[in-house]
């Protein structure tokens, strides 16, 4: 199972960045944030895989899709990039793609055999509200103002002027 | 081990997406492209953290919620970002990224 | 007996250079001249008095006049045992020369006051005329040859100030050129001399300090004994002889000896009361001067002698054939100067140390003495008569014995002088060079006399062509000049007449070689000559310039080629001219100019563009693209893990 959505996310994510169409890379991203989503369900992070799917899949791909229809034409064809840009920065990541996967492989990573924690909404929702130790109490504050001040910012700078 | 599948599978594939996602950052012309490279990236990083504690940490769920704030950021970004490309584009009539280039020599 | 207020004599002028130089245009012009009179009046006072005290008052030890340090200060220490001091040196040259320098000085400043009356730049006049005098007096009281050699430059300096006092014409501006530059390269010889020395005998004062023991004095018997044993330079001169003759060629700079005697008629382009102190009276004497402070070193040496001899008796030959030709009357004196310095060197060269045979340098000091009243008296009188007809030449003049009689009186007294008619100071002072150069080498001898009857005849034609011959119509009546422009004349005029008898001043008994006092006898068989021939080249002057006659042209005509090689002085100048311009400028200075154009600027500059280069291949970084910068950015973080994964070893 888990190799079927590796090559999902793969082959897609590829695929996104490559295409010509701005609409066909959206869905594109679509699928591979929809996979990413099946990978967290293989893992039995259920919350999490459901925070991924209405949010990413549900709200970021839609807002992008907005805003594709708001600024550019749908059928314009985009220019390839020049072949040197493609060439050198192709290049450089690669060697950079095989030194972390060399990396990865040579590490010797212990597991861990202790008993495995039952992470279920109950859980998260006691941990995020938790004040004590190891409680998630403070960033989840955080993130309500990160949130609002992101909501007002997009509110400010969308806004059309009056003059 | 989940399941069968070593770690270094999960990692293997969570390395690739990040790579795929920077290439699409340095090559693409458009900036909501742009923004859907950022968002691989971002999503390479969760699976990583989801799958370090799975494996390395099973009775933590610390990497499970930072996952879920780094959603919840990765949301209000792509909101700010999409606000300003909508104002740009109010401004030139397009979003090509070589126009965005004021802040130069 | 106390000399320290002789500082003042020094400070003096130097504060009216300092006051004149900086306020002196805030007031009206005439006050700078008077500031200026007045402190060489009083330093003036103060050399007579010091003269008197010196000569006449103090105790002698053992018959010779004592050499007084009035006070001596350690100024710059070389290592433990060299150092430079300054200081003030009393003996009797130094004393002679202080009233020489002071009573000429002011003489000067009184007359400039009245030929200098409008000319733009007055007060600056008298500031440099002040810093010459100043430097002068220095000079001649120094205690050690270092201090010596650093109012060497500085009279330098003032000369060329001097000279080109009108800086807007051209030719003095290259006439002070000139003489800075013989002088400094003659200054050169004078300074490796110093070295010489310094090295041999560990110190720089002339005399030993006797507040520290063991020290000696370059002058002094212990010094001199270190000389002579230092050896053998290059080519078997000996050390001794080597550094003299250094130190002479310094001197000889100075006083415009053959071959660096090209910048003193040049430096007629100067003012005439400039002429009148600085290369009649003062300056020029300086080279006479060093020799003779130094003149038991130059004993020791025997050849460094015969060269101060040689030279000085050429120079007078030749400047007096050349003194025959010329029209331009500052000229003339020019020339004669550089002959009555001839016989000042030639008779320090022939002169020997102690008793009789010092007359040499006894006769040179009094000729100094004697020559400085009547060639300044010459030149002032020649600018009274310049300021009359305003022109510089002979031919422009004639019959103005009847329009400017002062001048007239006081021109033909100095004229007597120069001839070497008795009573007057000229005939004392070169008699008994001759009776020295009789002494001791008859060519010189003889050539000596000769210059006497050539001086005799071209000093003559000069009083003649000026004040008789014909009777030019001037334009305005010439009149005679004011008041402060006679006093000098006729003040100098009674010192030429009374200086030279020794019932008025006993010179002989004053300064000798060694300070033991000389008696000084007539010789009959040396004095008749030389008066014979003065009056011979007084009397041939007469018929050919006294009327205006032919007789003049007719010679000039005959000896034509011969004429115009004197007449423009040898082409000496032409020679040095093409030596520098062709030679030096083209072999030496342009390489060098190219090298530090092309090389060392260009080297600059390519710094500099290579600096503007790189900065513009880096602004590409900055360019404003969000992806470029990505790129730079994740690919200098491989960079990085690859160094620090893969290559870094503890």
């Amino acid at each position: 199972m888990f190799y079927i959505f590796a090559s999902i996310i793969i082959i897609f994510s590829i695929m996104t960045v490559t295409s010509r169409r701005i609409l066909r890379a959206a869905v594109y991203l679509l699928f591979v944030l929809v996979s990413t989503s099946a990978m967290y369900f293989l893992l039995h992070y259920f919350f999490l895989a459901a925070v991924q799917l209405t949010l990413y899949a549900g709200g970021i791909v839609v807002l992008i899709i907005f805003s594709i229809l708001l600024t550019s034409h749908i059928d314009e064809r985009f220019k390839l990039p020049s072949i040197g840009t493609i060439l050198l920065t192709a290049t450089s990541l690669g060697i950079g793609a095989i030194l972390t996967i060399v990396t990865i492989l040579q590490y010797p990573f212990k597991a861990n055999n202790a008993p495995e924690i039952n992470s279920n909404v109950a859980l998260i929702g006691q941990k995020l509200m938790d004040v004590g130790k190891y409680g998630y109490a403070l960033p989840f504050e955080f993130i309500s103002i990160l949130l609002l001040a992101a909501m007002v910012a997009a509110i400010v700078i969308a806004k059309k002027r009056k003059d | 081990m989940i399941g069968g599948i070593p770690l270094t599978h999960f990692l293997i594939v969570s390395t690739i997406m990040f790579f795929v996602g920077i290439y699409g950052f340095i090559t693409r012309r458009n900036l909501i492209t742009i923004l859907m490279s950022i968002e691989l990236i971002l999503n390479s990083t969760n699976i990583n953290f989801v799958v370090f504690n799975k494996l390395l940490y099973p009775d933590q769920i610390a990497g499970q919620m930072f996952s879920v704030f780094v959603i919840a950021v990765a949301a209000a970004e792509a909101a700010v970002a999409i606000a300003i490309i909508i104002n740009l584009y109010r401004r030139i009539a397009n979003i090509e990224v070589e126009n965005v280039n004021e802040m130069k020599y | 007996m106390d000399f320290s207020y002789t500082i003042l004599i020094l400070l003096i002028p130097f504060f009216v250079f300092l006051f004149t130089g900086l306020w002196g245009n805030k007031f009206k012009p005439v006050y700078s001249g008077i500031l200026g009179t007045t402190g060489l009046g009083i330093a003036w006072i103060l050399s007579l008095l010091t003269a008197y005290k010196y000569f006449f008052v103090i105790e002698k030890v053992s018959e010779t006049f004592p050499k007084i340090i009035v006070f001596r200060q350690v100024w710059l220490v070389l290592t433990d045992k060299l150092h430079i001091d300054i200081g003030i040196l009393l003996d009797p040259i130094s004393v002679m020369m202080l009233v020489v320098v002071t009573t000429v000085s002011f003489m000067v400043h009184l007359y400039s006051i009245g030929y200098m009356e409008g000319e733009r730049g007055f007060h600056r006049f008298f500031a440099f005329l002040s810093l010459f005098s100043f430097s002068m007096l220095g000079l001649v009281i120094a205690s050690n040859i270092f201090q010596m050699y650093i109012f060497w430059e500085l009279v330098g300096v003032s000369s060329f100030l001097l000279i080109g006092f009108y800086y807007q014409k051209p030719s003095a501006v290259a006439a002070s050129k000139k003489a800075f530059i013989v002088t400094r390269f003659a200054d050169l010889g004078f300074l490796i001399g110093i070295l010489i020395v310094s090295y041999y005998t560990k110190t720089f004062d002339f005399y030993a300090n006797s507040a520290i023991p063991g020290s000696i004095g370059i002058v002094e018997p212990a010094g001199i004994a270190i000389l002579q044993s230092a050896g053998a330079a290059f080519m078997g001169i000996s050390i001794i002889t080597l550094a003299m003759v250094l130190i002479f060629i310094g001197g000889a700079g100075k006083s415009a000896m053959f071959p660096l005697h090209i910048w003193l008629p040049d430096a007629m382009e100067g003012p005439t009361p400039v002429s009148a102190l600085i290369h009649a009276a003062t300056m020029v004497v300086a080279g006479v001067f060093l020799v003779a402070r130094m003149f038991p070193v130059f004993y020791a040496s025997h050849t460094a002698l015969q060269v101060v001899a040689y030279v000085g008796s050429f120079t007078s030959l030749f400047a007096a054939v050349i003194a025959c030709t010329q029209f331009d009357i500052k000229r003339v004196l020019a020339f004669s100067t550089l002959s009555q310095l001839g016989y000042m060197m030639v008779a320090l060269g022939v002169s020997g140390y102690g008793g009789e045979e010092g007359v040499g340098y006894m006769a040179s000091m009094f000729h100094l003495f004697t020559h400085a009243m009547f060639k300044a008296l010459l030149f002032l009188g020649a600018g009274a008569v310049i300021h009359a007809v305003h022109s510089n030449y002979s031919y422009d003049m004639g019959g103005l014995r009847k329009y400017l009689p002062i001048t007239h009186i006081t021109f033909l007294i100095a004229v007597i002088a120069i001839s070497g008619i008795p009573p007057l100071a000229g005939f004392w002072s070169k008699d008994e060079i001759l009776v020295a150069a009789h002494g001791n080498n008859m060519m010189i001898f003889y050539t000596q006399l000769f210059v006497a009857g050539l001086t005799a005849f071209y000093m003559s034609r000069l009083y003649f062509l000026i004040f008789w011959n014909k009777d030019t119509h001037y334009h305005h009546t010439p009149h005679e000049s004011p008041l402060t422009m006679t006093i000098p004349l006729m003040f100098l005029a009674t010192a030429t007449i009374f200086v030279g008898m020794h019932w008025v001043i006993p010179f002989s008994k004053l300064v000798t070689s060694d300070g033991k006092p000389l008696e000084t006898i007539m010789h009959m068989g040396i004095a008749i000559p030389s008066v014979v021939v003065g009056a011979l080249g007084i009397l041939i002057a007469a018929i050919f310039y006294m009327k205006e006659t032919a007789i003049p042209d007719k010679i000039s005509t005959s000896l034509n080629g011969f004429y115009t090689t004197i007449y423009n002085k040898f082409y000496f100048d032409e020679m040095y001219l093409f030596v520098t311009k062709k030679i030096i400028f083209n072999l030496i200075s342009r390489p060098i100019a190219w090298f530090d154009r092309q090389v060392i600027d260009g080297f600059m500059n390519a710094i500099a563009w290579s600096t503007q280069e790189v900065s513009e291949r880096i602004k590409g970084l900055q360019s404003g693209q969000l992806q470029q910068y990505a790129y730079v950015f994740v690919s200098g973080a491989i960079l990085l893990a690859l160094v620090f994964v893969f290559m870094w070893t503890k």
